[in-house]
């Protein structure tokens, strides 16, 4: 058999199957690592408890589970709340420090107005059909989002395992969290 | 976009906001078989672009047309696999 090189390859150089062999195996890794519907990963680290700042990671997380990916919600300091079955429901809002609300600081700071700028919103999601915390979380974890409330926090807020909704991951700290963010192709800080 | 389909399940999501029609939406589709359609029926005007979005970045659902009617926004959405 002829070649076409004048040369006659070296015993040591791989043969034509060899290659061939090679190149499928690439190819496949290559279409393991370039398919984006696979094994997609979403983690969130929720540390706000006040009732607007509790809405976003669990729009997001119950929307990421919708889209397929696999969630995992971290919850940290007042992040912790959003998972304490009877503080959840309670979740206020206040109008100080914030200059969208219709209300002034300095009025803002007198004693009861966080309870008015609180009945003020409840309603407004109540009108509008809008979700309530305690819907969003039953229904991510309908979908499979894995909440996780952060030990060390549950300790210092003197919170016990058994205050959280049925299906919250307790006993986890940073490195989980981390090990999540590494893994994860969004990971958000809210 | 017009096209010739017919309807197995209808969802109601009239009176819902974000998430609920998209995430309703994605438990709906999970109890059909590949090639069914289900009918979505949500007021919420967010779901025009919402349902689109997560119909293109989701596995196994096609869009398969939507509708904008006086008061309902009408999608149509087949499983595929």
């Amino acid at each position: 058999m002829s070649t076409d090189t004048p040369d006659a390859p070296a015993d040591d150089a791989p043969s034509r199957a060899e290659l061939a062999a090679r190149v499928d195996e690439l190819e496949d890794a290559l279409a393991e690592a370039t398919s984006d519907d696979d094994g997609k990963k979403m983690s969130i680290i929720a540390t706000k408890g006040t009732l607007d700042m509790a809405y976003p990671p669990l729009i997001l997380a119950s929307t990421a589970a919708a889209f397929g990916y696999d969630v995992t919600v971290f919850h940290t300091f007042w992040g912790l709340d959003i998972l304490h079955e009877e503080r959840s429901k309670n979740l206020k809002l206040s109008s100080v420090g914030n200059p969208n609300m219709p209300v002034p600081n300095a009025v803002a700071a007198l004693p009861g107005m966080d309870r008015v700028t609180t009945k003020m919103m409840e309603k407004k999601i109540a009108d509008n059909d809008t979700a309530t915390i305690e819907e969003l979380i039953e229904t991510s974890l309908d979908m499979g989002v894995e909440f996780q409330a952060c030990q060390m926090t549950i300790d210092l807020m003197d919170y016990d395992e058994d205050d959280f909704y049925d299906g919250v991951t307790t006993g986890v700290g940073a490195a989980t969290a981390l090990q999540d963010m590494a893994d994860a192709d969004i990971q958000l800080l809210v | 976009m017009s096209a010739e389909f017919d309807i197995t399940e209808t969802l109601d999501v009239k009176g819902a906001s974000c998430p609920m029609p998209v995430v309703q939406t994605k438990s709906a589709i999970d109890d059909l078989a590949e090639g069914e359609v289900l009918e979505v029926l949500a007021t919420d005007p967010g779901s025009m672009s919402d349902i689109d979005g997560w119909a293109s970045g989701t596995a196994g659902v096609e869009l398969v047309d939507q509708e904008e009617g006086d008061d309902v926004y009408k999608h149509y959405v087949r499983k595929t696999e």
